[in-house]
């Protein structure tokens, strides 16, 4: 858990709601009714509209994926157009489910303005040249540093500004950072970004585009404050539904269970336990060359139970055995050296899972690596090695006097015959 | 024994952590402050390093061993009292929960004495472990975490878990300092690390897990220059990740000079340019996104600026065993001498559960089981009772006779427990009970009071009559002849004879049990009996009948019999051991917790018995 990205809908009602700003927006979702939605936003049917696809990726423009100055109707067959249909921003496909419609605002400025944390403080920066072209003009930034646990100051900011924003405007853009800062802080946001933001014919900026983070580990102190938003997965390809069981196990238990799967047909399959333990048994596959054949990342930690390990195990070993391949392939049932875990305790349920898929492992003609140190690990060291000539299937097995990714090289080793 | 001895070091600035550190722990978790208390007796250190324990709300001692011995660390429950308490301690172990680790580990950085904080909870929001940040910067003290198992100290100190079982910190060798410092983000690979060190090198000296979060209290550069002051360090190692730029802090600290020790490094994540989409590993910090944050981009950095960073993470044993052959060969590290190491007693769950010990059980059970995931009662699991429906006569007879027993059986204890119920409020246990409770006392000790009134006189003569009358009819002696004997005897007959009720006034109770049992027990013998001794008694008296306790100790006996589920020694331990009796003790409760509700219901004064209703007589 950490930083996670909320919806540009969700962030700007959360602003609204917390800055006290008049800003209008609506979602429209694959179950959203567009007929009914001017029902309760009637300013759909007044306005000239502004329609964006709203799921977390950028250059939106640069894809042709925003609709701007239209009218309701028209608003509507784009969205019809669009929803849950592919498409593919910065080399990552994924269907469209989210859009978000808004006023359009008529503007000749736009304006760059970000707070991010670093350790010390928060960031304010501001720009006069902002929207796309923003990286290009990186050096006109200005940075202003509100040390942690200090409030911003209005009078500070206006100094800052100085000669960087035309003079009419820059009262009220110092009052809109210092309220935006005060709200960013009290909401524990770790990103604050308006790129760009204009001022309305009132002269009050509003926020054009809007990314924001949240720091979901507050949760447990700011969830009221929030309100109703969720925090939905990075843009992307669909997940396996191997891997949508895996994370509903996850959900359910105290546990952690991972899985990803990179590449269906590769013939290097991890199981490892321990967060750290298993990131780097898959950095080694790929520093010694091998990352075409990873076929997935997968993590268990924090004690699952017999039944959840042989449930993930089983997931697994399926997924290894679906596509069998002449030059055979490897299973590395991998971790560190466990704190307080019980080795031969974690491995009941993988042993029953592998006993299970005995003539599929077979006619695979997979190969299992085991390495793993810890509390009883030498139970639970011979518990695998019996196995092995119990199935009949090559197991090799390690423990804590080698180091963590001994396995590998081997592992790889053996496949390549 | 008391512990902790008064004694304040001096510290060199490098040092956060010595053989001489005390430290509190925050949250009375036994597990972590036992495996502090063993590395310490491992170590052999003089003093326990545990010199108290915060435990909001409590106060008092904690028991814990410190090798064979049992000592007591005191409990207090602020931080402020335990610092005033014990001065010495300069270290705070915080097991608080991220819900309150940010108050619990502000006060002990706001405080003279605590100089380090290791904060273990992971989930502390961003905001708050900045405002921690700014606050030790502030105060000159040191935070290590929050999401970390701690560090070590080789040979000195153990922050709660850190290094895992005795047998790790054995074959990692922690138990003397060796001449390497060790700083990682993860803290799950300490124990691999620690590992990795102790096969290539003469071991760690010091080893911290600074936590994988954005920001984490102290940074890999700030623990790499500590350890370029100490003296006793010779080289270190680190082991980055992904995300963050606290890689870039060391290589410019490297590339200034400010590191002249040989440094190992290795930055974990180099897997994530194969994933798909941007993603989030375990840690807080461990995000993929931009380049330069990357895992390669780091290991890149760390080599240019002439740190061994080897190829993969299966080359850092190597890599350590290189700069630790040249500084041997060199002269800069000698071989450490190997201490005798004293022997930590098994915990006595764990040698249980190897199977190395045993032991005779001072207790013993024969009638239910909550082991498992369903109490078992009398052998029945308690799903099985609510699926099929038992009744309060049917778990009676389970926890007491420990079998089922037949239907009608079990519906004739419950009628018993309903007819007992109660008996009004003017009968000596619910008057005693109501004089209780008006008294001001709770529940239970008015409830103790009525109860402790049973006895031969009220409701107590069941398992008297029972007793006799079963003797008697077994023996076959005639009924006329059963009154005779007792009157000889001058016993009065246990069940016979009312206060109120007689032959004319008969009691409903006793004719509802006699009605049941004469329709629905295969036999009543015992109760044909205890009839035909009423008939003699009647014709001494009016009022000598067969009275509720006698009827019930009889029809019980007829009862137990004549289901044939018992043997004769078991009825007769049965009668002995004073069953029966508790059937009135348990119906008569309900009544008399109605009583004791209804006084307090009412808030009826107390009672004082009037002096015109005693006799005072003087001499």
């Amino acid at each position: 858990m950490a930083r996670r990205k909320v919806r540009e809908h969700d962030g700007k009602k959360l602003l609204a709601r917390h800055m006290g700003l008049g800003i209008r927006c609506c979602q429209a979702k694959p179950d959203t009714d567009l007929g009914a939605l001017p029902k309760e936003n009637p300013w759909l049917l007044k306005d000239r509209l502004v329609v964006k696809p709203d799921m977390l990726f950028g250059k939106r423009g640069k894809s042709n994926l925003v609709l701007l100055d239209a009218d309701y109707p028209r608003a509507e067959e784009f969205i019809k157009k669009h929803m849950n249909h592919e498409a593919e921003v910065s080399g990552v496909k994924g269907s469209l489910t989210h859009f978000i419609i808004e006023p359009f605002v008529p503007h000749k400025e736009e304006f760059y303005f970000s707070i991010s944390t670093e350790r010390d403080a928060d960031v304010i920066l501001f720009s006069a040249a902002g929207g796309m072209d923003i990286e290009a003009n990186w050096d006109k930034v200005v940075r202003i540093e509100v040390p942690v646990g200090e409030k911003a100051d209005k009078s500070a900011i206006e100094r800052a500004l100085d000669g960087k924003i035309p003079a009419e405007r820059k009262a009220k853009a110092a009052e809109f950072f210092a309220k935006a800062h005060a709200v960013f802080s009290d909401l524990d946001m770790s990103l604050l970004e308006m790129n760009p933001f204009t001022f309305d014919s009132k002269g009050d900026p509003v926020p054009l585009d809007l990314r924001m983070e949240l720091d979901d580990c507050a949760d447990f102190k700011d969830s009221a404050k929030w309100g109703d938003l969720e925090f939905p997965e990075p843009f992307g390809r669909k997940p396996y539904p191997e891997e949508r069981f895996v994370q509903d196990l996850d959900s359910k238990t105290g546990a952690s269970l991972k899985l990803t799967i990179l590449n269906p047909e590769g013939r290097i399959w991890t199981m490892v336990a321990g967060g750290g333990a298993s990131v780097i048994y898959a950095d080694t596959v790929v520093d010694l060359g091998f990352m075409k054949e990873l076929a997935n990342y997968g993590e268990y930690s924090g004690d699952p139970n017999e039944e959840e390990t042989y449930q993930y195990a089983k997931t697994l070993l399926d997924l290894a055995t679906r596509h069998p391949d002449p030059r055979g392939k490897v299973l590395i049932i991998g971790g560190g050296i466990a704190n307080f875990t019980d080795v031969a305790n974690t491995f009941k349920g993988i042993v029953r899972a592998l006993r299970e898929h005995r003539e599929k492992l077979k006619k695979a003609n997979v190969s299992i690596f085991v390495r793993r140190g810890g509390p009883n690990y030498q139970t639970g060291l011979k518990l695998m090695r019996e196995l092995g000539g119990e199935l009949g299937i090559p197991i090799e097995v390690y423990g804590p006097e080698t180091s963590m990714t001994y396995v590998v090289p081997l592992a790889i080793k053996k496949l390549n015959g | 024994m008391f512990m902790a001895k008064p004694k304040t070091e001096k510290r060199e600035s490098y040092e956060i952590f010595s053989n001489t550190t005390r430290a509190f722990v925050y949250n009375l978790k036994a597990g972590p402050i036992q495996r502090m208390l063993d590395f310490d007796f491992l170590c052999k250190r003089e003093d326990p390093s545990v010199a108290g324990i915060i435990n909001p709300g409590s106060s008092g001692w904690h028991k814990a061993f410190f090798g064979k011995n049992e000592i007591l660390i005191p409990v207090f429950p602020t931080v402020s009292e335990a610092v005033k308490a014990v001065p010495y301690a300069d270290v705070m172990v915080n097991l608080a929960s991220f819900r309150s680790a940010y108050d619990s580990s502000k006060e002990a950085l706001e405080s003279k004495t605590i100089r380090t904080v290791a904060i273990i909870a992971e989930g502390m929001p961003e905001r708050q472990s900045r405002e921690l940040i700014a606050l030790a910067k502030k105060r000159g003290k040191w935070i290590i975490g929050p999401a970390t198992v701690g560090g070590i100290k080789s040979g000195c100190f153990r922050i709660g878990n850190t290094a895992g079982t005795i047998e790790n910190i054995t074959n990692c060798r922690l138990y003397r300092p060796g001449s390497v410092g060790l700083v990682s983000k993860s803290g799950g690979m300490s124990n691999e690390m620690f590992n990795v060190i102790a096969q290539n090198s003469d071991g760690v000296n010091e080893g911290i897990a600074i936590g994988g979060d954005a920001f984490p209290g102290s940074t890999l550069l700030d623990h790499l220059l500590r350890f370029e002051t100490n003296p006793d360090i010779k080289m270190s190692v680190v082991l980055g990740e992904l995300g963050g730029k606290g890689e870039y802090d060391i290589v410019e600290a490297k590339k200034a000079g400010r590191l002249t020790k040989p440094l190992i490094g290795w930055c974990i994540g180099t897997c994530a340019k194969v994933f798909p989409t941007e993603v989030q590993f375990g840690h807080a910090g461990a995000k993929s996104g931009k380049e330069r944050e990357t895992a390669d981009a780091k290991n890149k950095a760390m080599r240019e600026a002439g740190i061994a960073v080897p190829e993969s993470f299966e080359g850092l044993g190597a890599a350590i065993k290189t700069e630790y052959e040249r500084l041997k060969k060199e002269g800069r590290v000698k071989d450490v001498k190997e201490p005798e190491l004293p022997k930590i007693p098994q915990d006595y769950a764990a040698a249980l559960k190897s199977g190395s010990v045993r032991r005779s059980a001072n207790f013993m059970c024969t009638i239910s089981d909550d082991r498992g995931e369903d109490v078992l009662y009398g052998g029945v699991p308690l799903t099985e009772i609510i699926e099929k429906d038992y009744s309060v006569g049917d778990v009676i007879s389970l926890l007491w006779f420990k079998r089922r027993l037949p239907k009608y059986a079990a519906k004739y204890i419950e009628l018993c427990m309903i007819v007992a119920a109660d008996h009004g409020p003017c009968v000596s246990g619910a008057h005693n009970a109501i004089v209780a409770s008006r008294a001001g006392k709770d529940v239970v000790s008015s409830l103790a009071s009525g109860l402790l009134t049973i006895g031969p006189r009220f409701g107590g003569a069941i398992d008297d009559a029972a007793r006799y009358f079963k003797a008697a009819a077994d023996s076959g002696m005639p009924p006329e002849e059963f009154v005779e004997d007792m009157k000889r005897k001058a016993i009065r007959i246990p069940g016979i004879g009312h206060r109120i009720k007689s032959r004319d006034n008969p009691d409903k109770r006793v004719e509802f049990l006699k009605a049941y049992t004469k329709k629905h027990f295969p036999e009543t013998k015992y109760l044909d009996y205890a009839l035909a001794v009423e008939k003699v008694t009647l014709e001494k008296a009016n009022n000598l009948i067969l009275n509720v306790d006698g009827c019930i100790g009889v029809t019980c006996m007829d009862l137990l019999s004549s289901c044939k589920a018992f043997s004769k020694e078991e009825l007769d331990s049965i009668v002995e051991i004073g069953y029966l009796n508790g059937l009135f003790v348990l119906s008569r409760s309900i009544g008399l917790m109605g009583h004791i509700y209804d006084q307090k219901r009412l808030k009826a004064d107390l009672y004082r018995h009037p002096w015109d209703d005693v006799l005072f007589l003087e001499k």
